[in-house]
């Protein structure tokens, strides 16, 4: 099969001996119009995955930040179609990686290979699936790797080692490493837990490994970077896009702010 | 009639914690060992003499169990038709079959070495139950609840407090039981190391679907037993009421092998058949996955879950416990819902011929049996899991009535 997108990238940073900068936003929040734009910027500034996320109504791995991102984007009134409208669209100008990092139900409500099936048309490159847990994941292992699209599995503080070796050999792409227990969120200190999850990690895969939890300042991310292949920004950009607002002044009010951070991982 | 349970109605969960096609485990990568650390623990307590004991002994002298299987006469009569029992779990202490489960499993936890309880509420008795066994043992407790469940069950939120718990409110989305439930989880994966979640009903992700139902077979097993002594045979038909499942559960599990006891759960029928104005889940839900377990679901087209409504908290719940579903689909357990009014009014015939004033949940299980009654011989028997006692709704009776007469006004 093909090298995806994402491989192709991570392939490229290597050679380059950079390190990677993974975004999160949530799509159509508070519009799908505002994703275009915001994927736009993001790969302007030098992000190398947009991880997308689907908003679901009851969103439980995921802290405040994500939850109020997740009503705006529904109250907007994203639907799975409309993120794959928005998907085409960035497509027409883009070749950024992008992953849905979504809950299970509104995939499995649309049938999850049929779900599959139109995200792959779309251009998408990968899922992460927050609450499918290795024990279910078979039939829709084998729906993603049949579709081509990369399995981006999740590795974290409580994931034992005996685990890992089985996780990350159902994944594909990168390996999410969570860095610390809890939801997603900034917080302001790093924890010690984010090198063990890299080691075990490490260990078990040759997968490129992203580290993300709670990373709010360029200090932060130049750390994370500097123990892994890639960092995850994932509320810090949800909050700052949402404050800035959508306006040109909004979006460089924005860009100011994350630029740093990806700076930070890109000197590394 | 006293058959041998049939292996395939009470070999579920496989250990997966399957149900059929339902259940299992669909869950953040976070919560999957502690889930799995959960269940080893769980299995071995369950063969364990010594903790299956200690509950024995403090569900007898700290909850007052067994609770009686009481002969309805009055009402039996008034129906005109089959024996009516009712199974008093209302007299448990704390007011309802919620505290049967939270012993046990805040016994567990202090085998697992566990200082703080965390857990979710709905109508408020599993908090309360939660609570009291906490303050009982001495340890932390933080009970999350919708802040709307909080309004409509004031009384709880107080009895809480008073027991030493810490009750979070919830505002996100219906601010109802499901929020509670999500929020009660966001605890969780954050203090996992000296925190056991204890789930109210058999609901959630496996194993909780399993062990709640376990704790709650108590109601089950002493039914059986009393209804065999005192009418030396097994009773015609079983009714419980519905919400994630475990009262009903709890009385159906040890009767599903007797091929000859019919049993009916009913389920919240609000204000009508529209998505958004009930919980039945079996009318109208779909196959969907939600917090994590694989059910039927109340949800939209695109997957997101439905607003519910019922005038009792505890019943509004878009998705069923994972066992029901599958009961459901092997058509050993029969599902129906009751609308808000026809409980409020069953709620009252109970009051009134019996001096037992159920919880609302209870009486949308009551008003399904004085539909059945009727029709039944005068030598049938029929017991209802009188889950709990009402006094937690009289203020949200008190309300119901005052718009009811409201609404009649402007009719005129």
């Amino acid at each position: 099969m093909n090298p995806t997108r994402i491989e192709k990238r991570f392939t490229e940073l290597r050679a380059r001996g950079e390190k990677g900068f993974v975004a999160y936003i949530t799509a159509g929040d508070p519009d799908l119009d505002a994703t275009v734009e915001r994927v736009r910027l993001l790969e302007e500034l030098g992000a190398d995955v947009v991880e997308l996320g689907i908003p679901f109504s009851d969103p439980l791995a995921d802290g405040i930040a994500n939850q109020r991102a997740a009503e705006r984007a529904l109250s907007g009134g994203a639907t799975l179609d409309g993120i794959l409208r928005a998907v085409e669209r960035i497509r027409e100008f883009s070749e950024i990686p992008l992953v849905f990092f979504s809950y299970l139900n509104p995939l499995f409500a649309r049938g999850f290979d049929k779900a599959a099936d139109l995200a792959a048309a779309a251009g998408v490159d990968g899922m992460l699936l927050v609450d499918m847990c290795l024990e279910e994941s078979e039939p829709f292992q084998n729906i993603l790797k049949s579709r081509g699209l990369d399995h981006v599995v999740l590795v974290t503080p409580t994931t034992p080692e005996a685990r890992v070796e089985g996780l990350v050999s159902k994944g594909s792409g990168f390996v999410y490493c969570v860095s610390r227990a809890g939801v997603t969120g900034e917080q302001s200190e790093l924890q010690r837990d984010a090198r063990e999850v890299l080691e075990r990690t490490g260990r078990h895969t040759d997968l490129p490994r992203a580290l993300g939890f709670g990373v709010s300042t360029p200090e932060q991310a130049a750390a994370y970077a500097a123990m892994c292949e890639a960092v995850v920004v994932g509320s810090f950009l949800v909050n700052t896009f949402h404050e800035a607002g959508n306006s040109p002044a909004g979006l460089k009010a924005a860009s100011s702010k994350i630029k740093p951070l990806i700076q930070a991982v890109k000197g590394i | 009639m006293t058959t041998a349970a049939t292996p395939s109605f009470t070999s579920q969960p496989d250990a997966g914690g399957h149900f059929g096609p339902y259940g299992g485990m669909f869950v953040p990568e976070i919560l999957v060992h502690p889930l799995q650390e959960l269940t080893r623990a769980y299995l071995k307590v369950r063969e364990d003499e010594g903790f299956q004991k200690e509950l024995a002994d403090l569900l007898n002298e700290y909850v007052g169990r067994p609770t009686s299987l009481y002969y309805a006469k009055r009402m039996s009569e008034a129906l005109g038709g089959a024996k009516i029992y009712l199974k008093r779990e209302d007299l448990c202490h704390t007011g309802a079959h919620k505290i049967n489960n939270s012993l046990g499993q805040v016994l567990l936890a202090r085998r697992m070495g566990k200082t703080r309880i965390i857990a979710e509420t709905g109508a408020g008795q599993h908090g309360v139950a939660t609570a009291t066994v906490s303050a009982m043992f001495g340890l932390e407790c933080v009970v999350y609840m919708g802040e709307v469940d909080m309004k409509r069950q004031a009384l709880n939120v107080y009895r809480m407090r008073r027991l030493g718990a810490k009750v979070v409110g919830v505002t996100a989305g219906q601010k109802t039981l499901k929020e509670a439930i999500s929020e009660a989880m966001r605890d969780w994966v954050t203090n996992i190391e000296n925190t056991h979640y204890i789930i109210g009903s058999a609901l959630g992700a496996h194993p909780y679907p399993m062990m709640v139902r376990d704790f709650q077979s108590v109601i089950g097993k002493e039914a059986r037993r009393q209804i065999l002594e005192r009418e030396g045979k097994l009773p015609d038909h079983l009714v419980a009421c519905v919400g994630g499942g475990s009262n009903a559960i709890g009385l159906f599990y040890p009767f599903l092998g007797d091929e000859g006891v019919k049993m009916t759960g009913v389920e919240a029928g609000g204000l009508g058949s529209g998505l958004g104005e009930h919980a039945a889940r079996f009318n109208g839900g779909s196959l969907g996955i939600l917090q994590g377990t694989k059910t039927y679901v109340l949800q939209d087209a695109e997957g997101q879950i439905s607003l519910t409504h019922s005038v009792s908290a505890g019943l509004d719940y878009a998705a069923v416990g994972p066992e029901h579903a599958w009961l459901k689909d092997l058509g050993r357990v029969e599902y129906t819902s009751v609308e808000d009014q026809v409980a409020v009014d069953a709620l009252s015939e109970l009051s009134r011929l019996e001096g037992i004033l159920p919880a609302l949940e209870t009486a949308h299980a009551v008003a399904h049996a004085m539909q059945i009654a009727p029709k039944m011989g005068k030598d049938q028997i029929v017991i209802i899991n009188c889950s709990g006692r009402g006094d937690k709704d009289v203020q949200e009776l008190a309300a119901w009535e005052a718009r009811q007469a409201g609404k009649k006004e402007s009719e005129l």
